[in-house]
C-alpha cells in the first residue's frame, strides 16, 4: 500500500501547561499540609487503676506552679508574671543536688507540679508547659553534648539506634531500667474554684 | 535620527516550551507533601505558639481530637466543644472513640497510639483536662498537644 502523503504526525501540546495548572490550582486549593508538630506529653495511668498510697513528698523536692482562672501565675508560693523565667528557675531547682535546702535534692527526685484552675485557658498552659520541658529538654541536651533542637530530633525518633543511645544517656537510663534523669512532671486535676 | 530608528534582529520572545515541565514538578511537589483534608473541622482553631515541639514519626498511629468553639454558634452554642472525626461527643464518649480508633490499627500497634489535641487557644482546661481523664482511661496515653512554632526569639 502506497501512502498517500507524508506528514509528520503531531499533538497540539500548548494547551498542556493550562492543563497543569489547572491541576495545580486544585492541589494547592484542597490540601493542608499536615503539621503533626506540638508538645509531646506522657498521660499518668488510669487512676482508677492505681492505688491509693498517700507518699509523702518533701516539700523541697517539689515545684509547685500554679496558675488561676484569671491565667495569673504563682510559683512556689510568689507571683510572677514573666513566664520565661519559669525555665532557669526550674534548671536551679533540679540541678541543685542538695546544695540549697529549700531545693531538690536529687534530679531523680525533682517534681513539677503543675496545678491549674478549670477556668485556666489552654494558651497559658501550653506556654507554661513549653517552658517546663525546653527546661528539662535544655539540661537533657547539656548532658549529652548537643543543642536543644537536635535533642528534640533524638527523642521524636528512637528506631535509630544511635539515637535511642543518645536518649537513654540523656536521660541517666541504668541498665536496670532506672531513670536517673526522669522529667518528673505532675499535671494536676485542675480545680474548680474560679469559674 | 537614525539612531532609533534601527531595528535589532534579535528574537525578543522567552521560551516557553519549558513551562509544562515546570509547573507539572510544582503539581507533583504539592501532590507529594499534602495530604487531603479528612474531616471538616466544625470548632475555632486557634493553635497556640510555643518553642519546644516534637515531631511525629508515624502518622498513621496518630489519631486527631479537635477541641474549641463551635463555628457555628447559632446552632451549637458557645461553649467549646470537641470533635471527633465528623461530630461533636462529650468527654464520656471518648473512651468509645479511642476503642474504635485503635480498632483501625493493627494488633501490634495498639498501645502506641498517639492523640493530637488540637486546642483552641481560648479552651479551658476544665474540658481539657475532662478528656485527658478519659485518655487515662483508655489507656491511649501517648498525648501531643499541637502547636505552632513561635516565630520570635
Amino acid at each position: 500500500m502506497a501512502k498517500k502523503e507524508r506528514s509528520t504526525p503531531e499533538i497540539n501540546s500548548s494547551s498542556m501547561a493550562d492543563i497543569a495548572f489547572l491541576l495545580l490550582i486544585f492541589f494547592l486549593v484542597t490540601t493542608t499540609i499536615a503539621n503533626d508538630r506540638g508538645l509531646s506529653l506522657q498521660l499518668p495511668p488510669d487512676p482508677d487503676q492505681i492505688e491509693n498510697v498517700d507518699i509523702k513528698i518533701p516539700e523541697r523536692n517539689l515545684f509547685k506552679i500554679q496558675i488561676n482562672s484569671a491565667d495569673k501565675l504563682l510559683v512556689e508560693g510568689e507571683p510572677l508574671t514573666d513566664v520565661t523565667q519559669i525555665k532557669d528557675m526550674i534548671k536551679k531547682f533540679v540541678l541543685n543536688n542538695g546544695r540549697d535546702p529549700e531545693m531538690s535534692d536529687t534530679p531523680k527526685d525533682a517534681i513539677v507540679s503543675l496545678k491549674t484552675d478549670r477556668g485556666t485557658s489552654q494558651e497559658k498552659f501550653i506556654e507554661v508547659l513549653d517552658q517546663i520541658q525546653g527546661a528539662y529538654y535544655d539540661m537533657y541536651a547539656d548532658r549529652v553534648g548537643v543543642t536543644n533542637s537536635r535533642w528534640r530530633e533524638i527523642a521524636s525518633d528512637l528506631s535509630n539506634p544511635e539515637n535511642k543511645r543518645m536518649y537513654d544517656k540523656g536521660r541517666g537510663r541504668t541498665p536496670n531500667g532506672q531513670l536517673e534523669f526522669p522529667m518528673n512532671l505532675s499535671i494536676a486535676e485542675p480545680t474548680k474554684i474560679g469559674g | 535620527m537614525s539612531k532609533f530608528k534601527k531595528k535589532s534582529n534579535a528574537k525578543q520572545d522567552i521560551p516557553t516550551s519549558a513551562l509544562p515541565d515546570i509547573i507539572f514538578m510544582l503539581l507533583f511537589f504539592f501532590m507529594v507533601t499534602t495530604v487531603l483534608r479528612e474531616t471538616t473541622i466544625n470548632v475555632k482553631q486557634r493553635i497556640p505558639d510555643a518553642t519546644q515541639l516534637r515531631k511525629l514519626q508515624r502518622k498513621s498511629l496518630v489519631s486527631y481530637l479537635y477541641i474549641g468553639e463551635p463555628k457555628k454558634t447559632g446552632q451549637w452554642g458557645k461553649e467549646p466543644r470537641i470533635q471527633a472525626n465528623d461530630v461533636f461527643i462529650e468527654p464520656k464518649d471518648v473512651v468509645l472513640w479511642v476503642t474504635r480508633e485503635k480498632d483501625k490499627l493493627s494488633e501490634v500497634e495498639r498501645d502506641q497510639i498517639t492523640i493530637a489535641l488540637k486546642v483552641d487557644k481560648e479552651a479551658k482546661r476544665g474540658l481539657v483536662s475532662d478528656v485527658e481523664l478519659q485518655l487515662r482511661k483508655a489507656n491511649a496515653r501517648k498525648l501531643l498537644y499541637t502547636t505552632l512554632q513561635r516565630m520570635d526569639e
